[in-house]
């Protein structure tokens, strides 16, 4: 069997978290399959508007993370310090840059291009005071029924 | 014999996914039967652009590598 649909489940906020549901969902809509994302929780920030290029990514218990001068291993501790989120996650954007990734609001402008279902969970807004207003447009906002519906139908289902 | 094509589409020093989403909108606005030429730079490129032609139906007509460049020739379906 064959699947034309792909239903993806975001439900991280910090920047290298939403990296891969956007990167899939949008690869996977220009392969042609029926592309939808669900946002929950702290999937959410990535729909805020003016938010995607953002998100920070934190240090603390991140022991995958390259270090800034390579082959010395900075302590995770140093992590706590205040001002390391701001660090990381400049350090980060340096290298996605050097490496010409796409930045997160340019796959977000691709997604709702091609059509992507960007499904924002109701329940997570209703959790933390998010209203339709302060999200991207082009979002739809729904249950998990919603989502579960879409996947049910063949559906290649991925969770991030 | 080089290859002909009706346009060409430039997505060298991209990296993924953004060759292949250049080459789907592309793609889009041309007519059945014809070619598009797109330059890539990211080795990432050529399975991609394998899977993408072998899930979408369009032809690899072919791919070549000059130096660091990869140029792909895809028939639209």
């Amino acid at each position: 069997m064959t699947a034309n649909r792909v239903a993806i489940i975001a439900g991280h906020g910090s920047m290298d978290e939403a990296y891969p549901p956007l990167i899939l969902g949008t690869a996977a809509v220009a392969m042609d399959m029926e592309t939808a994302i669900f946002f929950t929780f702290y999937g959410l920030e990535i729909l805020k508007k003016g938010m995607a290029d953002k998100l920070q990514v934190s240090p603390i218990a991140n022991p995958a993370m390259p270090q800034p001068v390579p082959g010395i291993s900075v302590p995770n501790i140093v992590g706590m310090l205040p001002g390391m989120t701001a660090v990381a996650t400049g350090m980060m954007n340096g290298w996605m840059k050097k490496a010409n990734t796409a930045k997160l609001s340019e796959l977000l402008d691709m997604a709702v291009e091609f059509d992507v279902r960007l499904i924002a969970c109701q329940m997570s807004m209703d959790v933390m005071g998010i209203k339709l207003e302060d999200l991207i447009d082009g979002v739809e906002v729904a249950g998990a029924a919603a989502f579960l519906e879409f996947a049910s139908k063949d559906a290649i289902v991925l969770n991030f | 014999m080089s290859q002909s094509f009706d346009q060409e589409l430039d997505c060298k020093g991209l990296s993924c996914p953004m060759p292949i989403l250049k080459t789907k909108k592309a793609i889009d606005k041309m007519e059945s039967g014809q070619v598009l030429k797109m330059f890539a730079t990211d080795p990432g490129a050529i399975p991609d652009m394998e899977a993408w032609t072998a899930k979408t139906g369009h032809e690899m007509l072919s791919h070549e590598k000059d130096g660091d460049v990869f140029t792909f020739c895809v028939k639209k379906k």
